[in-house]
């Protein structure tokens, strides 16, 4: 049996009379790459906030990690990273400034900050860079030192909220290998994207419409089951049927 | 006469000591009432273009003119004629829907009535929204809002940077469909993106990467121009297989394409069987390699190793 480290039972956030996450339920298992797919204002962004320990839900339960998302959500942010397209790191800080600076924040001693720091900066063959401001660095760069950055300290799980947008086709494959060496090296990794190809990387997937899970399960089978030629094939024929539009 | 005309634009950034190419020497037309997409990532350089070609951004070397109109000189007919929807969303979010496009429309001496016709399939859609606030409205409507507000005074031509950007695909695919109607209208249409497969719906493309244009040419030619065959290849273990093959002798590039690798061989002349030999020696399992057609993100990918 399989170690469960993402448990969500009728997870569900209600604002006023919108239910912008309705009961959703699900499990994620240790070291997979778990897509969470969903057109514009599907609720994707609640669920997330909910899981990261953000938003406190409506009703529901739910475990990150093994901690409770209502009780215990100081723990869940001490174990797991977070990169998303629109915010990563710190464009007036070095390389070495912010490696140092997320370290810090997840209480890594300096000892360990600084073996990390060295075997991270050849592993991205960026020492030569590492006083280099961040925003002088090519976005490709950026990306992948961003969710190195979010796994510096060994999280559980990591959550990549659209974290390939604008990436050029090179880097945003050379993106997905370190998604694939992070998940073997038993990382958790649940990740929203755009790029319908890259559903196809990921272990399983879940797609939601209107505040609910309309299907889950590996990408081979969701085409088998909704006759679809491509994973864009599966999500146009669910999110089509979509009433809501809002973000 | 060109719709646009691009010749030798050269835009910089930054310092004396760190100067950043946004725009590298960059030339290209646009026939009229044609939809030419510029594609390219983040720090492309598409925003600069489109700044110039606007008039809102002065190039340091090279010309442009939009419909015959120099962008320095004549900069006042220009802004007269185009359209611009910005990457950001640049409408006043304390205005209604309805007074958001009144004010435009007043702005360029005209009216909503006026133009109506322009715009109609695509307000009726925000219409039983007309009294909310913009700042109130979802992605998608405020995308379907820019639209209009950019198209009521009947421009030449249009500029759109990045409409689709963090848009999801259903909501891509309807914006695409709304530009094709555009098209009908004669209206020329210039649009940025970085998604690659949306090449496909336009009549031309110029694909950009750090301030430089890597091919300019119709979806199909472009495709036609890469001249290897591609295999498209699965395996049990999709990521060992990639670092398989990337460590092949005879692989010239290996790239995961969703489902399949899209490999490319340095030497063609023996097929795949090779290849499917040395498979079966690294123990994968229910191999399928066959080939395929090549798409514009193989295209671009093949060009940047280029350049």
């Amino acid at each position: 049996m399989k170690e469960i480290v993402i448990k969500a039972d009728g997870l569900t956030k209600k604002f006023g009379d919108f239910i912008a996450t309705n009961a959703i339920s699900f499990q994620v298992e240790k070291g997979e790459i778990f897509g969470f797919l969903g057109a514009n204002g599907a609720g994707k962004t609640t669920a997330m906030r909910m899981l990261c320990g953000l938003s406190i839900p409506s009703s529901g339960k739910a475990t990150v990690a093994g901690f409770d998302v209502y009780k215990e959500t100081e723990h869940i942010k001490q174990n797991i990273g977070y990169m998303s397209q629109k915010f990563s790191l710190y464009e007036d800080l070095t390389v070495k400034e912010n490696i140092r600076f997320y370290a810090g924040i997840y209480g890594m001693s300096r000892t360990s900050i600084k073996e990390k720091m060295t075997a991270l900066l050849a592993q991205l063959q960026m020492t030569a860079e590492e006083n280099t401001l961040v925003k002088a660095l090519p976005l490709g760069w950026k990306q992948k030192l961003a969710f190195s950055v979010a796994i510096l300290h060994e999280p559980k799980i990591v959550f990549l909220d659209e974290p390939t947008g604008g990436v050029d086709p090179v880097t945003r494959r050379e993106f997905w290998n370190l998604i694939y060496e992070a998940a073997a090296n038993g990382i958790t990794v649940f990740v929203t994207t755009h790029y319908m190809d890259e559903a196809e990387y990921c272990d399983r997937v879940s797609i939601m419409v209107d505040g609910v899970i309309e299907a889950l399960d590996t990408p081979g089978n969701l085409k088998t089951i909704f006759n679809a030629a491509s994973m864009d094939d599966v999500f146009l024929q669910l999110a089509r049927g979509a009433k809501r539009t809002a973000d | 006469m060109n719709a646009v005309t691009v010749n030798n634009i050269i835009k910089t950034y930054g310092t004396k000591k760190e100067t950043v190419k946004a725009l590298d020497d960059i030339s290209f037309d646009v026939k009229p009432g044609e939809l030419f997409g510029i594609i390219g990532p983040d720090g492309a350089g598409k925003t600069s273009l489109f700044r110039i070609l606007t008039t809102l951004l002065l190039a340091e070397g090279g010309t442009a003119t939009v419909d015959g109109f120099d962008v320095v000189k004549d900069y006042k007919q220009i802004r007269n004629r185009v359209g611009y929807m910005p990457g950001k969303f640049s409408l006043y979010q304390d205005l209604t829907v309805e007074e958001n496009l009144e004010f435009f429309a007043t702005i360029f001496n005209t009216s909503i009535e006026a133009n109506y016709d322009l715009i109609k399939d695509i307000y009726i859609q925000i219409e039983p929204f007309k009294e909310r606030r913009a700042g109130k409205l979802s992605g998608g409507m405020k995308q379907k809002l820019a639209l209009c507000c950019a198209l009521i005074h009947r421009p030449s031509v249009l500029f759109l940077d990045e409409p689709t950007t963090g848009v999801d695909a259903v909501s891509r695919k309807e914006f695409w469909e709304m530009l094709k109607g555009l098209k009908k209208q004669g209206i020329t249409i210039l649009v940025s993106t970085p998604y690659m497969d949306e090449a496909a719906m336009c009549d031309r493309v110029a694909l950009m990467q750090s301030g430089k244009i890597m091919s300019i040419n119709t979806p199909e030619n472009i495709i036609k121009e890469f001249k290897k065959r591609i295999w498209a290849v699965r395996s049990q273990e999709m990521y060992r297989l990639l670092t398989d093959l990337k460590k092949y002798s005879n692989t010239e590039s290996c790239n995961s394409f969703g489902e399949f690798h899209h490999l490319v061989l340095k030497d063609e002349g023996q097929g795949e069987e090779p290849v499917l030999n040395y498979l079966k020696e690294q123990q994968h399992k229910n191999i399928i390699i066959k080939t395929t057609e090549p798409n514009i993100e193989d295209c671009f990918m093949q060009l940047m190793q280029k350049n």
